[in-house]
């Protein structure tokens, strides 16, 4: 028997972090009856049933590997769950990019990341993001917008740099690209616009003094160059005694409020849709609808609080 | 020197054993410390919970260590510590005992083994992150050859590398580059003057394997890179200080609980590895127990081991010729190709940036050779007599009996230890040990790093700290630590016909849950041998799973928390240290407590006597080192989990 997902999609809409592990469950499964569920759990968290966006703070924390993104993200974990008053609870859907010919996946992050067990207001998943480009897991857009309901804060992990970023920038309302000093790479991919602009820079291992204090300048620098002033540049150090990471949680929450996040979830979710649509359909999907054009267009004129499996089925139906 | 590795239970148990031991005329002290005690905790920590005087005996403060001595004469006795976290600690209790006993402290022999990298690497009692693990171990280097000048600050463990799996080119160079970090770090903190001395005090600790030969010629190797080491890169130019000194315990991975009575045959043959040649002779050996791989030896288990080494030495004459592969072309070219190969490999270490910072790259390579090892088990490759080939048996008369032929720790003792910790913190000054902890802080927390922490390690000793605060002092200080896995890099599986079965069999299950197959593999307690962990979670990982591997030191609640959280369908628990009966069952409730019902295997050094109780626990399946097939091990967790679907996704939490 399926897990009921209505009931799920209930109590998370109720705030009950207990059922985020069920919820997952369900929707990272794709037995024909759990994709009901699925739906109808998605049904109970969607803007039409909040009555709004989903209140919950969704960043997206990418960079590549060794640049201490596990080392930061125990560090905010135990400001948010330590902060305040009032504390925020945070969830972490950690992306492991590994993907191998059998298709298993060691899921190594949550390994890294410090947290208390027996708090219940902090939570860990790991998922591998298999053959799929981009960086996410199939279910990791559809987890999100669900945690985003009950959750206070829910972050996206995702390893790489150059195409990791522009799929959780699809997802995230706040993007943030972890980079170690003397990574001359973030630098050229800024530079030659492979990589888009994040929200927050954050550069690592700031104990190391100045190499971490020139990497924040170049960076800010380079930035500047390209005519981006919004996004704001942060050294910090998770290994104690940790300094910068109230400025980050800060620096996060000033992010957050000054986004219109209504337009960006709504943009998220479209194009999520698109994606999991050609992924779902390929390139013959793609043009039963008309090409990639047309099916924005068809999403852009969907209702704005639709979630994300309704405008995959709007996009199905114009298929045929 | 002869000794066999000994302690267990309590301090008072271990003296008494000691002193028979001496009696029977053992010549030194080998002292096998518990785990909270090697990673720093006290008896009543939680993390310390089912592992109190399991593999070691606990040593939580003054009081334990001067029982453990007593009427020891420690001017008289030389005592090797298998002690490496918190080795400066248990240098210090050690020298306040001899205070106590009026031994001043230049009078004391032996040997701490103080070898942290190794722990990172292999056995994962570590306590501290590795730079100022190093600065500990330096500081004892620059204290100890001032003020107790005939003590052996550190012993450098290539042993454990190859229970991790470690071929012998990866033995000498791991073990080499490790001895480079250590000694370029002491070199920061002792007189230039001193560095010849420093140099010569660096003893080893190897191990041999059954292929005697070639491990003959390994130990010939790393006397020669020992020697030119010293002399190109340190500029020690007398000879005594150039020796490779080294002790030898032989392999325990090769020991088989299959047929056991045939690792007598196995220890001889290792042991001869260390003592043919004399140019290359060991000078301490310490042999395991026939029943190792069954669980904590009694003492005529280790009796035993102690007779094979006096009739090497007293029966046989391989001690009355002078070094008999002299001449020996064969000899030569095995050593000169070991050589090459330790050299390309030490290399690449230092490449890394020094044994320090390539750890995750040698933790990797360690976890793929042990990978590789096992195949060949597996495909009959390499025979192993008894377990993989020539395994019909007659009734063995040696494992019949009603104890089943081991040692079984009281666990009313743990909780003795905890009441004894206890009273010993209400009893003592508060005062001089919060003063003496505080001066610890201070001196640790000084970024310069002027103070030698051994000075405010000893002061905390004679003040009355335990064990559990002097490390927690440290950690405030320091941060804490997770050791690497290896497990992300290791090299996938070549596709043989029963993986491609297997991974067939794991893809129906998929399709089955709804979502790939997720295993938790999780080590809880203090036990750090990690090498069956990692392989499982290899394994499962290359037939087709997702795999949440947390790495050693969990306790319950983290593996409940886990297996909540990431909705995995199955957790397979490791232990090794003899500790399972008390914690799988906690890990169970915790498992119950959090609503989690997906099924639990157990893997590790299980007594037959104690399967049972963990079936009726709860436990689904167990396995110990007789299921060498980890292939079939697999296969028997993916059926497992069939079993228990019923193809929704709700499986695996409640």
């Amino acid at each position: 028997m399926s897990a009921d997902g209505a009931a799920l999609g209930a109590r998370l809409r109720e705030r009950d972090l207990s059922a985020a592990p069920a919820a997952l469950n369900l929707l990272e499964s794709t037995a024909p009856a759990d994709l009901e569920q699925a739906a109808a759990l998605l049904g109970e968290v969607s803007p039409m049933a909040l009555g709004g966006e989903a209140p919950g703070h969704v960043i997206g924390v990418t960079g590549p590997p060794g640049a201490g993104k596990s080392t930061l993200l125990s560090a905010l974990l135990h400001a948010w769950r330590s902060g305040g008053p009032p504390t925020r609870t945070a969830a972490v859907l950690a992306v492991d990019p590994s993907s191998r010919r059998s298709g298993g996946s060691l899921l190594g992050d949550r390994a890294r990341i410090e947290f208390d067990p027996a708090d219940g207001g902090t939570l860990i998943r790991s998922s591998a993001a298999e053959q799929r480009l981009g960086g996410l897991a199939r279910a990791t857009r559809v987890s999100a917008d669900a945690l985003a309901a009950a959750f206070d804060i829910v972050v996206i992990e995702t390893v790489g740099v150059g195409q990791a970023e522009t799929d959780v920038a699809d997802v995230a309302d706040t993007v943030v690209v972890v980079v170690q000093p003397g990574s001359g790479d973030v630098l050229q991919f800024l530079k030659s616009g492979i990589m888009e602009t994040p929200d927050v820079l954050v550069v690592t291992k700031a104990d190391l003094g100045q190499i971490a204090m020139r990497a924040r300048r170049d960076l800010t620098a380079a930035l500047r160059s390209l005519g981006s002033r919004e996004t704001s540049v942060l050294a910090v150090s998770a290994v104690s005694p940790p300094s910068g990471i109230e400025e980050l949680v800060a620096s996060l929450d000033e992010h957050r409020g000054e986004l219109d996040i209504a337009e960006r979830r709504v943009r998220a979710r479209r194009a999520g849709a698109l994606n999991d649509f050609s992924v779902e359909h390929g390139e013959r999907g793609m043009r039963a609808v008309g090409g990639r054009r047309a099916a924005q267009a068809l999403l852009a004129e969907q209702d704005p609080a639709a979630d994300l499996p309704a405008l995959v089925a709007a996009l199905e139906q114009r298929m045929g | 020197m002869m000794r066999t590795y000994a302690g267990h239970s309590t301090a008072k148990a271990s003296n008494e054993l000691y002193r028979r031991n001496l009696e029977k005329g053992q010549t030194g002290l080998s002292v096998a410390f518990d785990l909270p005690t090697q990673t720093g905790y006290d008896p009543d920590d939680e993390l310390a919970r089912g592992e109190v005087g399991k593999v070691g005996v606990p040593v939580s403060h003054r009081g334990d260590m001067a029982q453990l001595m007593d009427g020891i004469p420690l001017d008289a006795m030389n005592t090797s510590m298998t002690i490496n976290a918190t080795a400066a600690w248990l240098l210090a209790l050690y020298i306040v005992a001899a205070e106590d006993q009026g031994v001043p402290e230049e009078k004391l022999q032996g040997t701490t083994q103080n070898d942290i990298i190794k722990e990172f690497l292999a056995r994962g009692t570590y306590a501290f992150p590795p730079a100022p693990s190093m600065r500990l171990i330096a500081d004892m280097i620059a204290y100890t050859v001032e003020h107790v000048p005939k003590w052996n600050p550190i012993n450098i463990c290539s042993y454990h590398l190859q229970e991790a799996g470690a071929t012998p080119v990866q033995e000498i160079a791991y073990a080499m580059s490790n001895a480079i970090a250590v000694l370029d770090a002491a070199r920061e903190r002792v007189p230039a003057e001193r560095l010849e001395q420093v140099f010569g005090r660096i003893s080893f600790f190897v191990n041999a394997g059954v292929r005697f030969v070639e491990e003959h010629a390994k130990l010939r190797a790393m006397s020669i890179l020992w020697e030119q080491l010293g002399r190109e890169r340190y500029g020690v130019e007398d000879p005594r200080h150039l020796r490779f000194r080294y002790g030898v315990q032989v392999n325990s991975l090769g020991l088989t609980e299959a047929q056991p009575e045939n690792n007598v045959q196995r220890i001889v043959l290792e042991a001869l590895a260390v003592t043919l040649g004399r140019d290359a002779r060991a000078r301490a050996i310490q042999l395991p127990a026939w029943n190792e791989a069954l669980g904590l030896p009694r003492p005529w288990d280790q009796q035993w081991s102690l007779r094979i080494q006096q009739v090497l030495a007293y029966e046989t004459d391989i001690l009355e010729y002078p070094d008999i592969f002299e001449g020996s072309n064969v000899m030569e070219a095995l050593v000169e190709e070991l050589l090459e190969g330790a050299r390309a490999e030490m290399a690449v270490v230092a490449e890394h940036g020094g044994a320090v910072e390539a750890v995750p790259y040698m933790k990797a390579a360690l976890v793929d050779s042990h990978r590789e090892r096992l195949r060949k088990i597996e495909s009959g490759e390499q025979v192993v007599v008894g377990q993989n080939r020539f395994t019909e048996t007659e009734v063995s008369p040696l494992t019949t009996d009603a104890e089943g032929g081991i040692l079984v720790v009281d666990p009313a003792l743990e909780a003795q230890q905890i009441e004894d910790v206890r009273r010993w913190r209400s009893e003592r000054d508060q005062s001089a040990v919060d003063e003496s902890l505080a001066a610890l802080a201070a001196a640790a927390g000084d970024d310069s790093a002027q103070e030698n922490l051994m000075v405010a390690t000893i002061a905390a000793a004679r003040a009355g700290a335990t064990t559990g605060e002097w490390s927690r002092t440290l950690r405030e200080v320091f941060g804490s630590y997770h050791g690497p896995t290896g497990v992300g890099e290791a090299a996938a599986a070549a596709a043989d016909a029963d993986m491609s079965e297997l991974q067939g069999e794991v893809s129906r299950l998929r399709e089955k849950l709804g979502r790939r197959p997720k295993i938790l593999v999780g080590k809880p307690g203090l036990d750090g041998h990690s090498n069956g962990a990692e392989q499982i979670a290899v394994r499962a990982r290359d037939s087709g799973m997702d795999v949440v591997y947390e790495g050693i030191r969990l306790t319950p609640q983290q593996i409940a928390a886990s297996a909540l959280q990431e909705g995995v369908h199955v957790i397979g628990l490791s232990i090794l240290s003899g500790s399972h009966r008390e914690l799988i069952p906690a890990v169970i409730d915790a498992l119950h407590d959090a609503g989690v019902t997906a099924p639990v295997v157990v893997g590790g050094i299980i007594p037959e006597q104690d399967v049972a109780a963990l079936r009726k626990a709860g436990v689904a399946a167990v396995y110990t080192p007789k299921d060498f097939d980890i292939t079939r091990i697999m296969r028997d967790i993916v059926a497992l989990v069939g079993a228990g679907a019923n193809g929704s996704s709700a499986n695996g939490s409640a």
